[in-house]
């Protein structure tokens, strides 16, 4: 029974102290992913429980398709729940991430350090 | 259900992520204050200091601690703690004969507002899996020894029910007042995978 005897992380990848115990999250992305669908479901925009759902086929899926565990990111199970739920709901297509997340990728290297609005006057400014 | 593909050269999903944030901010569907208040919430206003006041109180107060284990919701409501995944709260009661750990083996469940978001280990498919199937070997490795004539009970959590487990008060600890003893209760320790130790 050792399969899956992969060794059992017990406290986060260089987790700052925090009065709360430890980082949630192990990347901004991940934090930002869980404050939008919490605030969706705030929003009514759909239940938790119809998120979870969702979270428990994502999770299903990929285990049933990667049996050793190895690789399994929770977040990107997280992603690709919400992402169907809001495709099916009608509120963000699924074509329309994808056209998106290209756009947000050919953005320049360094975008994110000039600010939102980059152009020259960022570099006139004296 | 819609599937969402994937290939090699599909957008990452941190860039997905951030796309459908702004897809989302541009309809006016979310509020970036809300999902900034929200994300600070959880990061460092609830969690598992949440629980150990719980546990700190139930040990201190014979009263309380019968409230907890009937309806360990509403006892939990006692001292202001609920919210999403708070629900139906069942506490678990470890003495020296019984040790409780808790799992949940479909995805994630965990009751934020004693606890906080889980840790990664619990959202592992490692711990998920093997928790069931061999428990004392799984708390074995992540450092909790129980003598072999405990009976080890593993509770998975489901939509309908989270669990806490309610540790067992360490000796020399009678001296302490709740305060310090809430100090002493970790996160482990309220999932099962760890006891609480006198300091």
């Amino acid at each position: 029974m050792s399969e899956l005897s992969v060794d059992l992380p017990i406290t986060g990848p260089t987790a700052p102290p925090r009065s709360n115990g430890e980082m949630v999250f192990d990347a901004p992305w991940e934090s930002r992913l869980f404050g939008v669908t919490m605030a969706l479901v705030e929003a009514e925009r759909f239940s938790w429980s119809e998120f979870q759902q969702r979270l428990i086929a994502s999770v299903g899926r990929w285990e049933a398709d990667h049996p050793d565990g190895e690789g399994y990111r929770y977040y990107e199970r997280w992603a690709e729940a919400l992402e169907s739920l809001l495709a099916d709901l009608g509120i963000v297509a699924i074509e329309t991430t994808d056209a998106r997340a290209l756009a947000l990728a050919a953005r320049p290297a360094g975008h994110d350090h000039l600010g939102d609005e980059p152009g020259p006057a960022a570099h006139d400014v004296p | 259900m819609t599937a969402v593909p994937r290939t090699n050269d599909y957008p990452d999903v941190a860039l997905r992520a951030e796309a459908l944030e702004s897809l989302l901010l541009e309809r006016g569907l979310i509020d970036p204050n809300v999902v900034d208040g929200l994300i600070s919430r959880y990061e460092n206003d609830v969690g598992p200091m949440n629980g150990a006041r719980v546990i700190a109180k139930a040990w201190t107060d014979a009263d309380y601690r019968q409230r907890l284990l009937e309806d360990g919701t509403a006892a939990i409501g006692e001292l202001g703690y609920s919210g999403p995944q708070g629900e139906h709260i069942e506490v678990l009661e470890n003495s020296d004969r019984v040790h409780n750990v808790v799992v949940c083996t479909l995805c994630s469940c965990y009751p934020w507002p004693v606890l906080g978001l889980p840790p990664s280990w619990y959202k592992d498919p490692a711990y998920r899996a093997r928790i069931v199937r061999e428990p004392r070997q799984v708390l074995a490795d992540m450092g909790l020894d129980l003598d072999d004539d405990v009976e080890i009970r593993v509770w998975d959590s489901s939509s309908e029910v989270r669990y806490l487990v309610l540790p067992e008060r360490p000796d020399g600890t009678s001296d302490l007042s709740e305060e310090e003893l809430a100090a002493l209760v970790t996160r482990d320790a309220m999932v099962g995978v760890g006891r609480v130790t006198a300091p």
